[in-house]
């Protein structure tokens, strides 16, 4: 019922080590930037504002001095096995290229919002209104990412067009753009952010960092009891953040 | 003038009375249709939903009416294809009903989706394993049976059916109605359940996910059989609604019955997997997925109180009225009706809003969706709508073959 997951030769993925994480923001700045999202009028309504990268606050609910709180940046996780990708009705949002990452096709889509029912990640975000910007501001558009217009869903996409730029790069170095070295394609939010908390690359590939990371016995993925298995790997040392990334029965 | 218009030999209440009656509906109907405008010209961010609940009042809407008008492809089922043939006396009221219902939920539709200009690309870029994609298929194709249906009926107004063209063309389509009755029930008991497939497949979310048969999950089954349920118990109430505001007896208490009970049996059959299902999806679904069957609930709108009012007030006690000599008396038949359409609109809103509110992130917390003036504004429009229509059929169009014999004085 549940579908299956599709194995890549190249499997681009994030490992993010929570206890690293300041909750500063730089990935959500960063990420914002890079992709064209809408400088946002009215942001204080978090149900509305769009960020593809967004960090979130956890807390272990103690009072002090057992208080403790830790920050759980959360980009598009790329399931191997996405909810999204199969209830589209228009195939507006795919994962069938190499990398692993899951697309979305923003002229395709028609805006019906099922991906993003179906997604318990909260990681796919809706134009609810023209994009604008405001004079000035059109001059920090990238060139490198679309833009997108009102009523279609749009989500991380690993700044896939850096993948683009790296191929190209290694091709012009007579490299293989296949088998790229390890820093050579990394997202805006990785590339920014300053504790050193996120680290991205193949993940199959063992002489890429994440290749080891996520064989770290604190190393875990959210809510894999659900079967996405996600290409976004997290690490804490701490008990209670690991069991914060999935549902647990009392019993369990 | 207007009189001849009128069918054969039946009493219509005055031109003036009728007048103010459509102008109360159509200031409703006028009010929603400057909201629908608003929204096509600023977009959908003009309302309450937003990106935790990508579905709300509108879905809720849209998977409310088209259940409940599915007794028109269910009454045509029984009627042309089992061959029931007493159904003809309220056949054509189904059939009117059910155009209602799905050309109203396609507005609301277009009004839904973010791009409606691009609505046809699920024809054009159709994702075959999206339980969506079968939706449109299907609903489109439907409302094309339904305008089938419906035209002959218009056709065979007084005036119309003088001119010998129409009165053939009427009398032809007539002749094929059997075809389209069956094509109907087909694409239409496949939309209805892929509706609940929609939910069904949602993998990751354990409020609506289901195992199931093949490809289908237990919620395809279900949504069907909540259907054909309360299709027709609302087709009563609508009848009994009609014969109440014109004071004129439109179809015997038999037909009435005999729907109501084609209804009540339904929803038994229903309740038995409805059960079965709730069941499963406590004992397996949720635990599988690490979560308590208290964990689907919080505070008022999402309350357990909506459950056990949706499978117990909604299910045993209309199971009861209507399939017991109770059925007999006015009263418990209609609330009977009442209660199966209720419940299925609870079902609906659940599967919708609910969820999408319950978190499955252990570290997101239960979000609360209020639909907001544009939505309900719109969904008002297509009641409107739906009163406007009906007014005109009944005063202009012979639907009732009965009414005439039954108001001799």
């Amino acid at each position: 019922m549940s579908g299956h997951s599709k194995e890549f030769p190249i499997t681009w993925g994030m490992v993010i080590d929570i206890d690293k994480c300041t909750g500063c923001g730089a990935c959500m700045a960063s990420c914002q930037t890079e992709n064209n999202i809408e400088p946002q009028p009215e942001a204080s309504n978090k149900l509305r504002s769009t960020s593809w990268m967004l960090v979130y606050e956890l807390t272990n609910d103690k009072a002090f001095p057992d208080h403790d709180i830790a920050f759980l940046p959360r980009p598009c996780q790329q399931c191997g096995n996405p909810p999204c990708v199969s209830v589209c009705p228009v195939v507006a949002t795919d994962k069938n290229e190499d990398g692993g990452i899951v697309s979305q096709v923003y002229p395709r889509c028609i805006g019906c919002r099922y991906c993003v029912a179906a997604c318990p990640y909260h990681v796919r975000y809706f134009g609810w209104y023209d994009p604008v910007w405001p004079e000035g501001m059109e001059k920090t558009l990238s060139p490198l990412t679309s833009v997108r217009p009102r009523g279609v869903v749009e989500k991380c996409s690993f700044c896939h067009h850096r993948w683009n730029l790296a191929k190209d790069a290694a091709r012009a170095s007579g490299k293989n753009p296949d088998n790229l070295d390890d820093g050579a394609y990394v997202t805006a939010c990785v590339q920014n952010c300053p504790s050193g908390a996120l680290s991205f690359g193949d993940l199959k590939n063992p002489k890429h960092k994440v290749h080891e990371l996520i064989k770290n016995p604190n190393a875990f993925r959210l809510l894999q009891r659900l079967g996405t298995n996600t290409q976004v790997y997290y690490i804490s040392r701490r008990e209670w953040v690991r069991k914060l990334g999935d549902n647990y029965l009392k019993s369990e | 003038m207007e009189k001849t218009w009128y069918p054969e030999g039946v009493e219509r209440c005055g031109l003036g009375k009728f007048m103010g009656w459509l102008g109360i509906w159509a200031v409703v109907g006028l009010l929603g249709v400057l909201s629908m405008l608003w929204v096509f010209y600023r977009g959908i961010g003009v309302t309450g939903l937003d990106n935790y609940f990508g579905f709300g009042l509108w879905i809720t809407f849209d998977l409310a009416v088209i259940a409940l008008g599915a007794g028109a492809f269910f009454t045509g089922l029984i009627r042309y294809i089992i061959g029931l043939d007493e159904l003809k006396n309220i056949i054509n009221l189904t059939v009117i009903k059910g155009f209602l219902c799905y050309s109203g939920a396609m507005l609301i539709l277009s009004l839904d989706v973010g791009q409606p200009l691009r609505a046809w690309f699920g024809y054009w870029h159709p994702n075959v394993h999206s339980m969506l994609t079968e939706v449109i298929f299907c609903i489109t194709c439907y409302l094309l049976v339904l305008i089938i249906e419906y035209v002959p009926l218009i056709l065979e107004q007084k005036q119309l059916n003088k001119i010998p063209f129409l009165h053939n063309l009427a009398h032809q389509m007539h002749v094929v109605m059997p075809l389209f009755a069956g094509i109907g029930a087909f694409l239409s008991t496949f939309h209805q359940g892929s509706l609940g497939g929609m939910y069904g497949v949602m993998f990751a979310r354990p409020y609506a996910f289901r195992e199931g048969f093949f490809i289908w999950p237990w919620t395809f089954f279900l949504f069907v059989l909540s259907a054909i349920a309360s299709g027709p118990c609302l087709t009563v109430l609508i009848c009994g609604f009609m014969e109440k505001l014109s004071g004129r007896k439109l179809t015997t208490y038999r037909i009435k019955s005999l729907m109501a009970k084609i209804g009540g049996t339904m929803l038994l059959i229903y309740t038995v997997f409805k059960y079965l299902d709730t069941w499963a999806w406590i004992n397996g679904v949720l635990p599988k997925a690490g979560l308590t069957f208290d964990q689907m609930f919080y505070g008022l709108v999402y309350g357990k109180w909506l459950f056990f009012t949706e499978i117990v007030l909604c299910l045993l006690v209309p199971v009861v009225f209507l399939l017991t000599p109770l059925r007999k008396k006015p009263a418990f038949m209609y609330s009977g009706a009442f209660l199966a359409c209720v419940g299925v609109v609870i079902n609906r809103y659940v599967f919708t809003v609910q969820a999408l509110a319950q978190p499955v992130l252990p570290f997101t917390k239960w979000e609360i969706y209020t639909p907001n003036w544009a939505e309900w504004l719109t969904s008002f429009m297509v009641i409107a709508y739906g009163f406007i229509v009906m007014s005109l059929s009944y005063r202009y169009l012979p639907i009732f073959p009965q009414e005439v014999g039954l108001n001799k004085k």
